[in-house]
């Protein structure tokens, strides 16, 4: 619809002008002194058909009322603000320009307007479907109120009947308990009814037994007897005693003995056990304290206490050191067993301590020095499981050795040959040995026996030796007292003999001698040769018999020794 | 019949008949006799005094217990002796003997001397109705209790005061049976709500009580059952006309122990709610003479022996027989059990394992009770009528 913004549009009827003929005029404008305010209300108009429209356009100016639509106009749009479209003001002319200006501005101006309207117009749709949209919100919101109301009634209702039926509950139990009290009541009561009515019995009874046993009594001279045929002999042995005091207080001091030795057995027994228990403790405290971490001296607690706890704790130390278990006074007891409860407390947090450490290491927090002990620990205990294995396999082979060596002989051959099969080796070593060993003893032997031979014929030969100078000495002697002129002949052939023995004797016929000695060796003699030859022969022979009679000698000496050895030894 | 309590000192015995009689033979020079007369008091018990040379008889009615003396020839009464089931306890030495009495309504306890028969101790007991008295064997404490309507057991000390009082329960039926353990620690008492309660002797409290359940859920417990296996039919030893040993034999049933798997339900009887002294509740007792275990039976499971060990204090065996058990008792020597349920087998338990031994009697021999010799090597077997005397080998019990 087109918002023509003019003045008020009445439907008015106009009277009709005459030179219209057709066209009824249905919309006509009024001249109206429109105030500025008013100009701004848009009316709506409703559109006719195209027709009509074309009407409407025409409608307004007609070539009769041309002026006063243009003066109309002009009014208008200068209060509007517009210039005016005429030339000059009051004119007829119309300035073209001016109109045309006025007509774009009016364009302008409506399509500016037709913008607002649209505008305006989405933001109503906007504003309308916000408002259905809180308006749905709003209804379902108010729905789930009410389904909560609901529930919450229902649930109270619950909650009232759950609440009823505890009260009910309670209420039973309370009845219940009222009624077990009454019946405990009740059986009390008829309790105490029949005890009162079994005493009323039991005295009617005792009185009738007291009857009864009168009666009996009055009979007894005649009846009761007893036949023994003899009398047997007390179980002790003994002869029956008469019934006085001094019995009665014997009698009450064998109860009190049985007594006091029961008491003081068991006494007794109690003090082993309670010493055993006490030893016991000690020895726990001990390990107790072996096996917590070393402590961390306190100083400033300790030194805050002040000098009282000190001397508690060294008393306390000095009981320890002592046989506490013999003191059994209040004050050492407690002092033990709260040095127990200390200690084991004190063990109990360590041991906590520790598990928490394995429990953190186990959930990953990894703690180094534990998880390589650990691994280390595990390490270790394989190796010595290898150990013991390899160990026990061993034992095992030597024992099955020693069963096979002990058991399997079969026959006595092999036995005898297997006996020894081990030490085979050893013995012929050990034959070797013994051989070798033989030998050489007798070697030594018959060196021994050379060595003595020798010995002997030398002490022969010394012997003779000593003889011959004597006889020699003798000779000398004589022969240096008749001729000394001699005694160079004739020493020569003795000189061989005393060429040797004369150094002792003679020393200044050394040269001599020498020079005997050496003319010695010539074969022939000198001087007489009787002499000389029975001197020399006498060398000779006693050479020769010395050297015949050294092997000889040796021989027969040796034998004489040996017989005399052998005399001797026999 | 009763036996001297001193089997081999003085071998005498004697024999009471209910119109005031009692005979006394010696089993040694068999023409003594003894002949001892009531007379119209009329005679209802009569029993030994452990020196064996005293026999006290308690008249009808319990108007009195009289004490015979065989030496002197002498008689003593002891007046108001209570009637109840255990009313005369003898210390195992012998020494002192205690007496229940009741006088105006009152129970005392009376202690005397065996030696001379005199008054040590007089006292009232607080209970309402005593039961019964039992001395521990170390003969320093006694232990008093209360009727089955009244949970009550006192203990006494040899010189009359009371060390202690223990009550376990209110309303409920009490106590049914005790034992006091050989070495007098423990105090084992039956009651009817199926337990027994051990209390110890240094401080009389309870230290633990023993349940007897229907059911056996313990795996650590050994459950022994008696089974019947039919004897073998040796067709070829059959002989004719058949003698009477072979007869009995084939026709009482052979029986064995097979070992049970747990759970285990026994066997257990409802007993009738309003009648007196209902079948239900502990009511035999006996610890064994080393002191390790307790053999216990419950009423209402009539056929199981229930065997605690008391190092332990658990269950450790369950035997349950094929018909009610009638009587148990420890060999005095040894941790070994015999018990009889009323027909002619004598069974036999030790930790090593359980037996049952088959008695050679001809014809019917219902063993109803048992009594071991103090030397454990034999022991007697009891019917109405009869008895027989069983030698144990070494080494066949098991």
């Amino acid at each position: 619809p087109v918002c023509v913004a003019m003045g008020d549009w009445k439907t008015v009827t106009v009277p009709v002008l005459p030179s219209d003929g057709k066209n009824i005029f249905q919309y006509t404008s009024e001249r109206r002194i429109s105030s500025p305010g008013m100009n701004s209300q848009v009316l709506r108009l409703p559109l006719p058909s195209s027709k009509s429209m074309h009407t409407f356009f025409s409608a307004f100016c007609t070539e009769e009322n041309i002026e006063q639509s243009l003066s109309y106009l002009d009014r208008e749009l200068t209060t509007l603000g517009f210039p005016s479209i005429f030339a000059e003001p009051r004119g007829r002319e119309l300035n073209l320009i001016s109109v045309i200006n006025c007509m774009n501005e009016l364009l302008v101006l409506q399509h500016k307007n037709l913008r607002a309207q649209e505008e305006v117009e989405m933001q109503h749709l906007k504003l309308g479907s916000d408002m259905d949209h809180l308006q749905n919100c709003y209804a379902k919101l108010k729905e789930q109120l009410e389904l909560s109301k609901r529930e919450i009634v229902g649930l109270q209702e619950r909650d009232r009947q759950l609440q009823t039926k505890n009260r009910n509950l309670h209420q039973l139990l309370k009845n219940e308990k009222d009624e077990v009290q009454k019946l405990q009541n009740i059986i009390s009561s008829r309790a105490t009814q029949y005890n009162h009515d079994m005493k009323r019995k039991e005295r009617e009874y005792n009185k009738l037994k007291e009857r009864l046993h009168q009666l009996v009594m009055n009979k007894k001279d005649k009846k009761i007897a007893m036949e023994v045929l003899n009398y047997v002999g007390r179980a002790d042995g003994k002869r029956g005693a008469w019934r006085t005091d001094k019995t009665e207080a014997r009698n009450e001091e064998e109860m009190y003995k049985v007594l006091l030795s029961d008491f003081e057995q068991r006494q007794k027994q109690l003090l082993v056990e309670n010493a055993e228990l006490k030893k016991v403790l000690q020895q726990m405290k001990k390990e107790i304290i072996s096996l917590l971490p070393p402590q961390k001296q306190k100083p400033k607690e300790r030194s805050e206490d002040g000098p009282v706890l000190s001397d508690l704790e060294e008393d306390i130390g000095e009981l320890n050191k002592e046989n506490m278990w013999e003191l059994s006074c209040e004050t050492v007891r407690e002092q033990l067993t709260n040095s127990i409860r200390k200690q084991w407390r004190m063990l109990k947090n360590h041991v906590e301590k520790l598990d928490n450490q394995v429990s953190r290491v186990h959930s990953g927090a990894l703690n180094d020095k534990d998880v390589i002990s650990r691994e280390d620990h595990e390490l270790e205990t394989e190796k010595l499981e290898l150990e013991i294995q390899q160990c026990k396999e061993m034992i095992k082979t030597q024992q099955q050795l020693l069963q096979q060596q002990l058991m399997s002989p079969c026959d006595d051959d092999t036995t005898l040959l297997l006996q020894d099969c081990y030490l085979l080796e050893e013995k012929e070593r050990l034959q070797e040995e013994w051989r070798l060993f033989r030998e050489q003893k007798k070697n030594f032997e018959k060196e021994r026996r050379s060595f003595t031979e020798a010995a002997i014929r030398l002490g022969l030969e010394r012997k003779a030796f000593e003889e011959d100078r004597g006889a020699w000495l003798k000779q000398q002697f004589l022969s240096m007292s008749t001729d000394y002129k001699h005694s160079e002949s004739v020493t020569t052939p003795s000189a061989f003999l005393g060429s040797k023995y004369w150094f002792k004797l003679c020393p200044d016929q050394d040269n001599r001698l020498a020079k005997s000695a050496s003319r010695q060796r010539k074969p022939h003699c000198l001087s007489s040769p009787l002499s000389a030859e029975s001197w020399q022969q006498t060398p000779q022979s006693i050479t020769n018999n010395s050297a015949a009679s050294t092997p000889p000698a040796r021989d027969s000496k040796p034998n004489q020794w040996e017989e005399s050895e052998g005399e001797e030894t026999e | 019949m009763n036996f001297s309590e001193l089997f081999k000192l003085t071998s005498l015995l004697s024999r009471f008949s209910p119109n005031g009689k009692c005979l006394v033979w010696s089993l040694e020079q068999p023409d003594w006799h003894c002949k001892i007369d009531e007379g119209s008091a009329g005679l209802v018990a009569s029993c030994w005094s452990p020196d064996g040379r005293h026999i006290l008889n308690t008249t009808e009615f319990h108007l009195r217990i009289t004490v015979w003396s065989l030496c002197t020839k002498s008689v003593s009464y002891i007046k108001y002796p209570k009637a109840c089931q255990q009313g005369i306890a003898f210390t195992k030495d012998g020494r002192y003997m205690a007496v229940a009495e009741r006088r105006d309504c009152k129970d005392f306890v009376s202690i005397f001397v065996c030696s001379d028969w005199q008054l040590l101790r007089h006292f009232d007991t607080e209970t309402q109705d005593l039961f019964g008295i039992e001395w521990a064997p170390n003969g320093c404490v006694l232990a008093v209790w209360d009727t089955c309507l009244e949970y009550k057991i006192l203990l006494y000390s040899l010189d009359g005061r009371l060390l202690s009082t223990y009550r376990a329960y209110e309303w409920s039926l009490g106590i049914k049976s005790i034992a006091w353990s050989p070495s007098s620690q423990f105090l084992a008492i039956g009651s009817y709500d199926e337990k027994v309660r051990i209390l110890n002797h240094v401080t009389w409290k309870k230290i633990t009580e023993f349940e007897h359940p229907t059911t056996i859920a313990n795996t650590k417990t050994i459950v022994y059952k008696e089974v019947e296996k039919s004897p073998s039919a040796e067709t070829e030893t059959l002989s004719f006309p058949p003698s009477r040993a072979s007869a009995s034999s084939w026709f009482s049933m052979q029986s064995k122990y097979d070992i049970s798997q747990v759970p285990v339900s026994l066997h257990h009887i409802k007993p009738v709610a309003d009648r007196a002294n209902p079948k239900i509740g502990v009511g035999m007792l006996a610890f064994s003479a080393d002191n390790c275990f307790l053999a216990t039976k419950n009423d209402n499971i009539p056929n199981a022996v229930w065997i605690w060990d008391i190092q332990k204090l658990k269950l450790f065996v369950v035997l349950e027989q094929l018909s009610a058990i009638q009587s148990f008792q420890w060999d005095p020597r040894q941790p070994r059990l015999a018990l009889c349920t009323g027909n002619s087998k004598v069974y036999l338990w030790s930790p090593a394992g359980c037996v049952s031994v088959q008695v050679p009697m001809e014809g019917d021999f219902q063993i109803v009770s048992l009594s071991w010799h103090s030397s454990g090597d034999s022991m007697a077997l009891l019917s109405k009528d009869n008895f027989c005397v069983c030698y144990l080998e070494r080494e066949e019990v098991k």
